[in-house]
């Protein structure tokens, strides 16, 4: 996994999802191609698909049980797939320190699939090659979602996928004025 | 006289307890630091085990002087090992194992979903004249962290008849409480709501799922979601009430039926609720108009978090056999069957 290092890259995508299940084959997609080390940061609301596109990474990856939510355990870990995934929720970590304390860099930097949802309490820690996720609950229910990744290796991985928008690229000099 | 000490720190309840014969509570102490994380709208793992780590010894103290019993007239002592934050099960089951050590006691390992559920053997007042369960029961254990249906043919027996998909009941009061800005926690603020509510003013989903046990709540969140959005889009206030009663309503009916469905399909003696949800009156009352068979519950401080169910599943526990070593460690997913 020797992918040179570029975290000043980023290309996004955006796709619409019209229902639940097209979220989940949005995540299985990504979760059969998802490699060892990799870290996916989802941001949305409550309600806005969070866990519905983690079910889906899930079943990309093989993982056989149910994926459910990580809010009450912070973590859930499963090992039944192709890879483990690890699904963590930060909303009630106080912040990078905890996290550290909770021992999150082992799973980012670790031998499986790091799902983190809102990941903007503990931003400090996570690698700066990532892919990010963002999902906004249109007025009709539809969900916008867009995919950036930051890093070629992420880069590479979302050409993988085939989605039907063309990518834009920007420089991590726009992100302050996004 | 068979006393066993217990403790419970899996998740924001510092407790502890002593109970004989595992059902009459001669003591149950609780420290909540619910008001400490009501102000971050949920537990926040690092403040509850320092605050864990600040009460423990005060609370087992506490616990044995209000029982009115010394170390020599302990048989043993139960702590919980899971499942719950790994931070406040650690200092539970550290505790647990030092004052074993010291005081010579054996240790048993309590799943706190067990305990949850033993829960429904204790005697409240102490000496008060009650019949165990008698098995099988059924049982619905619906908290914060789980929405489990458990058939148990006997003590330690137990199968899991399905569980949530996705969010746990609880948390989908906590979270659908949040998005009406009912605050934290969100049971009883959901409940105090839809009492001035009509459920049938606006409609919600059930997740029924046919043909399995398992329970979804997701979809029933993101559909407040939807609602409180269409609202605010006309410039509409929310109407609160009736959107937290139709919301309990919704909760209550899926839980309702699928337990009496496994009660009938496993023909159990008795259904049995347990776990925090447990203690909404709307659930209550809807399971025990409902069923045909008797429905029993815990009065609502054995509901919530508390170590004297920890001592009514340890002492059977211990009576089986069960000794934890030295090694008993924390399992923050811990499953009970």
């Amino acid at each position: 996994m020797d992918v040179p290092s570029t975290p000043n890259v980023q290309t996004q995508h955006t796709v619409m999802s019209h229902s639940r299940e097209e979220t989940t084959a949005l995540g299985e997609a990504l979760g059969r191609r998802l490699q060892a080390g990799d870290v996916v940061v989802l941001r949305g609301t409550l309600g806005a698909g969070k866990t519905v596109l983690t079910q889906g990474i899930g079943r990309g990856l093989g993982v056989r049980e149910a994926v459910i939510s990580p809010t009450f355990t912070l973590l859930r870990e499963y090992y039944s797939g192709r890879l483990p995934l690890y699904h963590v929720d930060a909303y009630r970590l106080a912040g990078p320190a905890e996290a550290h304390t909770f021992g999150l860099d082992e799973y980012l930097y670790g031998d499986g699939v790091t799902v983190v949802e809102w990941g903007e309490r503990v931003e400090p820690l996570l690698p700066p090659d990532r892919l990010e996720i963002e999902l906004v609950y249109g007025a009709r229910g539809e969900r916008q979602i867009t995919l950036t990744a930051a890093g070629l290796h992420y880069a590479e991985l979302l050409r993988g996928l085939d989605l039907p928008t063309p990518p834009t690229s920007s420089q991590i000099g726009d992100e302050e004025a996004r | 006289m068979q006393r066993i000490l217990a403790i419970e720190t899996s998740c924001d309840e510092t407790a502890a307890a002593v109970i004989d014969e595992g059902r009459h509570v001669l003591s149950n102490v609780v420290a909540s630091q619910e008001t400490i994380h009501a102000a971050y709208g949920g537990v926040f793992p690092e403040v509850a085990s320092r605050q864990h780590i600040l009460t423990i010894i005060p609370v087992v103290e506490e616990a044995l002087t209000k029982a009115n019993v010394g170390w020599r007239d302990l048989a043993a002592l139960a702590v919980t090992y899971g499942p719950g934050l790994a931070g406040s099960l650690l200092v539970g089951v550290n505790t647990a194992k030092a004052l074993a050590l010291a005081r010579h006691l054996p240790l048993v390992g309590v799943n706190h979903l067990e305990g949850h559920i033993y829960a429904n053997w204790l005697r409240v007042p102490p000496n008060e004249a009650k019949e165990d369960p008698r098995f099988p029961v059924v049982c619905l254990i619906v908290s914060g962290g789980h929405t489990d249906l458990i058939l148990m043919t006997g003590h330690g027996e137990f199968r899991s008849l399905g569980s949530t998909l996705d969010d746990a009941a609880g948390e989908a009061f906590d979270k659908v409480a949040r998005m009406l800005d009912l605050g934290y926690p969100g049971g009883p603020a959901i409940q105090k709501a839809a009492q001035s509510g009509d459920p049938k003013a606006v409609s919600l989903p059930r997740a029924w799922l046919p043909g399995t046990y398992g329970f979804s709540f997701s979809g029933l969140k993101t559909s407040v979601l939807r609602l409180t959005r269409e609202y605010a889009a006309r410039g509409e206030k929310v109407p609160v009430a009736d959107v937290a009663a139709a919301f309990q309503t919704a909760v209550v009916d899926v839980l309702v039926t699928k337990t009496l469905q496994a009660a009938d399909e496993y023909d159990a003696t008795e259904v049995l609720l347990a776990g925090g949800v447990a203690a909404n009156t709307a659930l209550r009352a809807a399971i025990t108009e409902q069923s045909d068979r008797p429905v029993r519950y815990p009065p609502i401080w054995l509901c919530t978090d508390n170590a004297a169910m920890i001592g009514a599943a340890g002492y059977f526990a211990w009576q089986g056999g069960r000794r934890s070593g030295w090694g008993l460690d924390v399992v923050p997913s811990l499953a009970l069957a």
